[in-house]
Parts: C-alpha cells; structure tokens; sequence
C-alpha cells in the first residue's frame, strides 16, 4: 500500500487534486463558518495545517506499533494533543483571533480532513510523505478558505482583511456574511472549478484520442 | 433539408397551449396590478419595472449568448421574473439594486439550477428574500401612497407604516388603520404590486379564465390565512382576528395568484396543490402572528417550493394496478 508517488506530487496532491475542500468535501463545517473574513480564513487554515503536519508526523512514526481496532481512538487522542497546543498558544499570542474563532479550533479535533488523511495516508507512508501530504492538504485547505473569504468579505463588508476596499457610500451585500453567502459561495466556486476541470480533462483525453490514431 | 419531418409519439394535436402563450397571458394579468402600482405610488413605480425586466431579459440573453446555448428570452418567462420582482419591491428602493435582484434572479436561481423549468423555488421571490437580508433597511422603507419619491436618493424620504406594521402596532406608526376600501383599491402603502386587491383579482380572474391557472392553490392559500388570522392574530383571544384585513393587507393576494401558483415551483397533483396552498397558508400566519416580520407570504411561498418534491412523491397518483400487487406480494 506503499504511496508510488514522488515527493512532490504528493504536495501538489493535497494542494490542487484531492484539495480537501473542494474536490474532496472535507471539512465543510468550518469552511462554512469561519470564512466571514480573510483573517479568520487563514488563522483557521493555519492551525489546521499545524495540527494536520504534526499529527500526520505522530500517527506515522506509530503505525506500526498502532494495534488495528483501537487506530481510530489512538488518532483522536493525537490529534487532540496538538490541537490543544494549538488552541494555546492561539490564546497566549492572538487573543482576538482566538476568540473570533471561538468553538472552532477545539473542533479541529473531529474535522474530518484530519482524521481522513490520518487513516489513508499517514497510516501507510513514511514519515517525510506524511509530512508533505499534510502541509499540502493544509495548504489547500487554507487557499480555499481563504478564497472563500475573500469573495465573503469583499463583497459582504466591502473590505479586505479589515481594511476598507471601497468609498464610503458602499452598500455591503450583507447576505454574503451571513449563512447563506456561504453556501451561495462555496456552491458558485464550486460550480466554476467543476467547468474548468471538466475542460481540462476534455482536452486531455481529445489528445490522447489524437495520439491514438 | 430545411424541411424537417417531426416525428413524435401520439397524440398528434396541435394546441395553442406553448410556453410563450401562457407566459403572455401572466403578462396580461399582471398589467392591472403594474397600472395600480403607479397609480398609487407614482412615475417610479414604472421606471422600477422597466429597469427590472428590461435587466431580466438581458441576463438570461447574456447568459444565453456566453454559454452558447439556445436563446430563450423569447419564451418571454424572464418579462414575468422581472414584473414580479419590481411588483415585490418597495418604490423607494435605489435603482441599482433592482439590476442586482435581476441578477440573482435569472442567473442564480433560474439558470444556475438549468433555466425555466428547472428552477427550485421561485426567482422573483428569492431576489427578494436575497435583497432583503442584504439590504434590509432599503427594502423595509415604505412611503405612504401618493408621495413624491425622488428618482435618485430615497434616503430621505417620509417612511410610513404598510397596513400589516400598523396592525401588528409597530412602533411609531399611527393608530389609525386604513379602511377596507383603501385596502381594495391599494390605497395604501407596500410594495409596488402588491397593494391593490382589486388589480390583483382582475389579473387573478383573467388567469383563471384562461385556464393558465386553476383554483386549488390561491383558494386554499387564502382560506387558510383567513382562518388562521381570524382565530389567533386578534388581541381580545382567539376568534377576534380581522380576517378580511389580514388577506387585503399585505403579498398574500399577489402571492396566491401569481406567485404560488407558478408550474415550476408548485405540485403538479390536485392534492398536492392543495397541501402546497394550505401549507403557505399556516406559514404565513405563523410569520405574521407570531414571527418577527410583520409580512410572511413570500418567504412561506419559498419554503413550500423547497418541500414541493417531496409533496409531488407523496400525492403522486398510484399505477393502475401497482399497489394491489405488492399488497398480495406482503401477504
């Protein structure tokens, strides 16, 4: 069960092919959450890669020494441990960030980027694999938080990591910080992706359709 | 070979009934309530509608035009999708955001789902609910009827009470509830189609003529807020509500005849059609008596779209046949 893969698709895996939110449609809970605004996006983002690094690192040095019907319990407690680290320092050192992510950190513990990527890879790779898997699977999923903010806030609030975009006589959208502008936008972005990697995977097989002949 | 042979199933009758002809009819009907919207409210009311449709159109042509699928602007659904937003929107509102409610409109609700037909609830009122939660104060600022409303710049004008915030004694509204009469005729202040029964009921009867709509679901939805109000929105206890008052004030008489009895959004089985009318019915007075809006007809009509499938698999008409044979397969 070995990963053939190199090093860096293995990155790029977590980054853009699998990207666990949209592609594989972990973590939804707070992807929708938390995206009212840039900052929140990446501090959420960041923190789960955190975690998701460290823990990817733990389970994969203990995979072997994990007994099989007990694996599930053993990841939580892991990831709860650096989620608590986490949580922490979060407090000690960006108290505003700490309380408008508010429940959502110690949540991290059962989001299921985590626990999905503990269980299909770092469970079966070695440890430098698993570690790049989680930086890139964090770094995914920060992108697209991030992504999602951006469009939430700009349009919702008219600013940009707090910083006003436009003039005064801006009306803000206000749904768009609301629930619903979360789904309305994760539904759009998701729509768009699915189109261009619709194309992407036309062009692809047209070529080898041409090669063919 | 530009004559193609159209080779169908049975039956071969060639009807008048296209789509075109029954949005047509819709057109016709809502023009009273357009006339009654200007009437009360003034020159703006039309420019709010042109720009409304005229936006409507031209998003589902753009859409059309940039995905390079068959034009379908003359079908002439979008013209509906815009005269039903402009009728559900205060005369206040600023320009722009009417083009913005077109937008969500045609484009998110109606061609995001796979254009006319496929749409999920109904365009014109979830612009609405979506201008609502974004821009609360704008579509909240009525004026009473026959005020001058500047072109540019609503901002300042003198806000007054719709009958439904003065029945339900809002604050700072005056005491004074409008006659029946006012009621009727849309005397009275709201948004811009909405306020004339009496408009409302021409348009209502040209449908119904027509056989565009049928009975079930305006009838059931009316009964239903009459009864509900009659018994839990008067303040001396129950059975002293002013059901009369209730179903003249406010979206219920626009939103029973027009809004909840569109094909794509509602049940196609008479018991459906019923379920569906009652169901907006019990939501609305739920929103009015108890809810924190003084007005629930267009977010009850948008729930009961959402539940509309499930209504469809439930009263769908069982298969000659097909529930006999299980019952002896069981036993």
């Amino acid at each position: 069960m070995e990963n053939k893969k190199g090093y860096l698709s293995t990155f790029l895996n977590g980054l853009i092919t699998e990207n666990p939110t949209l592609v594989l449609f972990l973590g939804m809970c707070p992807t929708l959450a938390v995206t009212t605004g840039v900052i929140n996006g990446v501090g959420m983002g960041l923190s789960t890669t955190a975690v998701l690094i460290c823990s990817n690192i733990v389970i994969s040095l203990l995979r072997k020494f994990i007994p099989d019907k007990i694996r599930i319990a053993s990841y939580i407690v892991i990831i709860a441990g650096f989620v608590t680290i986490v949580q922490m320092l979060l407090n000690a050192y960006v108290p505003a960030l700490s309380s408008s992510l508010g429940i959502y950190i110690p949540l991290i513990v059962v989001n299921c980027i985590i626990l999905g990527r503990a269980e299909a890879f770092a469970n079966k790779n070695t440890v430098g694999k698993s570690a790049l898997d989680g930086l890139g699977m964090g770094l995914g999923f920060t992108c697209s938080l991030c992504i999602i903010a951006a469009v939430r806030e700009i349009l919702g609030a008219g600013t940009f990591a707090g910083i006003p975009l436009f003039g005064e006589s801006f009306q803000p959208v206000s749904i768009m910080i609301l629930p619903p502008g979360a789904f309305l936008t994760l539904g759009v972005l998701l729509a768009v992706i699915n189109v261009i990697g619709g194309r992407i995977k036309k062009n692809k097989s047209d070529d080898t359709e041409k090669e063919g002949i | 070979m530009d004559n193609l042979l159209v080779v169908s199933h049975s039956p071969h009758v060639l009807g008048k009934n296209t789509v075109r002809r029954t949005m047509l009819d819709v057109i016709i009907a809502l023009i009273p309530a357009f006339v009654a919207g200007i009437l009360v409210f003034g020159y703006r009311a039309a420019v709010i509608t042109v720009i409304s449709v005229v936006s409507c159109v031209v998003f589902e042509w753009l859409w059309n035009k940039i995905l390079k699928k068959p034009a379908s602007v003359g079908d002439l659904s979008a013209i509906v999708t815009g005269m039903l937003l402009a009728f559900n929107v205060p005369v206040t509102l600023p320009l722009w955001m009417v083009v913005i409610g077109a937008f969500f409109a045609i484009i998110i609700v109606k061609q995001f789902f796979g254009g006319l037909g496929h749409n999920f609830m109904n365009p014109a009122l979830a612009a609405r609910a979506f201008l609502l939660a974004s821009w609360a104060l704008a579509m909240t600022t009525w004026v009473a009827p026959h005020t001058a409303v500047p072109l540019w710049n609503t901002a300042d004008v003198v806000t007054s009470a719709t009958p439904l915030a003065a029945y339900a004694g809002a604050e700072g509204t005056v005491t004074q509830l409008p006659s029946y009469l006012d009621l009727f005729l849309g005397n009275v202040g709201g948004c811009i189609g909405e306020t004339s029964a009496l408009a409302i009921l021409i348009g209502g009867i040209y449908l119904l003529a027509r056989k565009v709509i049928k009975l079930r679901i305006p009838l059931t939805y009316l009964a239903t807020v009459a009864l509900g109000t009659w018994m839990f929105a008067g303040s001396d206890g129950l059975f002293s509500g002013d059901a009369l008052y209730q179903i003249l004030a406010g979206g219920v008489m626009l939103g029973a005849f027009f809004m909840a009895t569109d094909y794509t959004t509602t049940p196609y089985t008479p018991m459906g059609q019923i379920i569906f009318g009652i169901g907006c019915g019990v939501i609305t007075v739920l929103i009015r008596v108890w809810g924190g809006y003084p007005e629930g007809c267009s977010y009850s009509i948008l729930l009961m779209n959402i539940v509309t499938p499930l209504i469809d698999r439930v009263t769908a008409p069982k298969r000659y046949g097909a529930s006999k044979k299980r019952k002896e397969a069981k036993a």
